[in-house]
């Protein structure tokens, strides 16, 4: 070791390391006054670049908010919710949030729009499901041809879906034909295409993503069963006095008047020709 | 596939200032939680690394298990620490930069640790005797011991960072991701890729191997002195 000789290691070594951290620990401290609204929602509908368009128009109409998404899983947003980590909920699993509401951790649930699932496939479509508008009967007509079919395995809001369609179909998915990727939506999705499988899908994601799944296209939509109800909640202050109940029903109240409505069912149009959600604030929705 | 990669990496490089602020975001947030590990870890090596008590083995093998923490689960655990129902929630600390120090300093930590006791453990004990013989204080031996092992030291730092920046897990957990505030090259990957960009996921992905690249040739040329081979 060809060390000695050389000047030890003195203090002056240590000053970048101290000078470091005290500018971090004192980085972003500077907090305004400003009202801070934390939003929990779930992947796909931060991926579908709603909130790119929802949170700029908000905070024009209501200046003096500054707003925050937070993108988990539906799962992790209720739990979220529940540990006091967001101010407003906005998630599509109309039981869980019901039963969230009434465990006391939310504070009413409010119906704000709906995007639909479909099923896509391969153009050569095996089952033979292309046109149907029952989406328990292409299930059925999969399964009973053993085509290939793409399951997330996530427990997702997507997932969930899919299994009560398997339900109504009466079938008990299982066998060489069912895949389970346990991924989010665009790796089903991915995988689906390459496999030339079947999938569930929500529509916002397999539109802006439709470039990059070679031979897959939409075979059933339209069935009130495949309607995907979206839900906004205040999270209860009584179980969380740290929330910003004002700051959230400020938000709630603007995702359910003319203007909020107004830029949910705008939204997508232009890209893809049609809305990807459709707002239904205060008609409760279809399930 | 791979032209296009390299292309878009070029290009948002060109023509987004969006991803400058978020490289400069994640070097600074892994930097600082290296530098602060670096600070608890180097002094706690020396000790480590010196002294002989029982159960000092066992306490190396505890640390050494660390570098296999999953990010996850650090980054659970230090949600859970902040979270506004968690015991330091009236800190306010969760999605901010600050907390993901935190979770990559925890990270961070055995590697800095583990690894300068290994350093400072091959350094020949006939040299740290001869010194004391010859009349040196402990606080200079322990000096000298930091000197001779520096290189294993350096490697420490640097197989740290190289954990931190790559780690996913615990910043999305604690920072959330957020556009602007908390988003860092890895939740940026992890979201494009969520999105199905998966060539916006590479381009970004080799900026941050380029970044990893840059930064150790910069090391190799500082480092004073060979690694013990």
């Amino acid at each position: 070791m060809p060390a000695h000789g050389r000047k030890p290691v003195t203090l002056a070594w240590w000053l970048p390391f101290l000078a470091a951290i005290l500018a971090v620990a004192t980085w972003g401290c500077g907090g305004a006054a400003e009202s801070n609204i934390l939003i929990a929602s779930t992947t796909s509908t931060y991926d579908s670049g709603l909130f790119d368009v929802l949170l700029p128009a908000f905070t024009a109409d209501n200046p003096g908010y500054t707003v925050r998404v937070n993108a988990v899983g539906t799962g992790e947003a209720l739990e979220l919710g529940r540990r006091c980590d967001a101010d407003v909920l906005l998630v599509h699993a109309p039981e869980a949030e019901e039963q969230f509401v009434a465990a006391g951790y939310g504070i009413e649930r409010h119906p704000i729009m709906y995007n639909d699932f479909v099923i896509v496939g391969p153009g050569s479509d095996p089952a033979g499901i292309a046109g149907g508008q029952d989406a328990a009967a292409a299930f059925g007509e999969i399964a009973a041809a053993g085509a290939g079919f793409m399951s997330r395995g996530d427990d997702s809001g997507t997932h969930k879906k899919e299994q009560k369609i398997w339900a109504a179909a009466g079938v008990d998915p299982a066998g060489d034909w069912y895949h389970v990727t346990g991924q989010g939506m665009g790796a089903t999705l991915r995988a689906a295409a390459e496999k030339a499988a079947y999938t569930l899908t929500d529509r916002g994601t397999f539109l802006s993503m439709r470039g990059n799944l070679p031979g897959l296209v939409i075979l059933v939509e339209g069935d009130p069963l495949l309607f995907n109800q979206y839900g906004a909640i205040a999270v209860n202050p009584e179980n969380c006095p740290q929330v910003n109940v004002e700051g959230a029903q400020a938000f709630i109240s603007w995702l359910e008047s003319d203007a909020g409505q107004q830029v949910i069912g705008d939204f997508g149009r232009e890209q893809y020709g049609r809305s990807l959600f459709v707002p239904d604030a205060g008609s409760g929705g279809p399930r | 596939m791979i032209r296009e990669t390299f292309s878009q990496a070029l290009s948002m490089l060109a023509g987004d200032p969006q991803v400058w602020e978020i490289i400069l975001r994640s070097l600074v947030v892994s930097g600082t939680a290296v530098l602060s590990a670096a600070l608890v870890g180097i002094p706690l090596g020396l000790l480590l690394g010196l002294s002989r008590f029982r159960g000092r083995g066992a306490v190396v093998t505890l640390v050494n298990t660390g570098m296999a923490l999953p990010p996850v689960v650090v980054g659970l655990f230090v949600y859970l620490l902040l979270s506004r129902s968690g015991p330091l929630g009236s800190l306010g600390l969760l999605y901010t930069k600050q907390a993901m120090v935190a979770a990559q300093l925890v990270m961070a930590l055995p590697f800095v640790l583990g690894i300068t006791v290994t350093g400072i453990g091959s350094v020949p004990r006939e040299l740290l005797m001869q010194a004391r013989s010859l009349g040196a204080g402990r606080l200079q031996v322990a000096l000298l011991a930091l000197r001779e092992a520096r290189a294993l030291v350096m490697l420490a730092l640097v197989a740290g960072m190289g954990r931190v920046i790559a780690e996913v897990g615990a910043v999305m957990m604690v920072g959330g991701n957020f556009r602007g505030e908390t988003q860092v090259m890895t939740t940026a990957i992890m979201e494009e890729v969520r999105k199905g960009n998966y060539s916006l996921g590479l381009a970004l992905g080799l900026i941050l191997l380029t970044i990893a690249l840059a930064a150790n040739t910069l090391m190799m040329r500082l480092k004073p002195g060979r690694l013990p081979v």
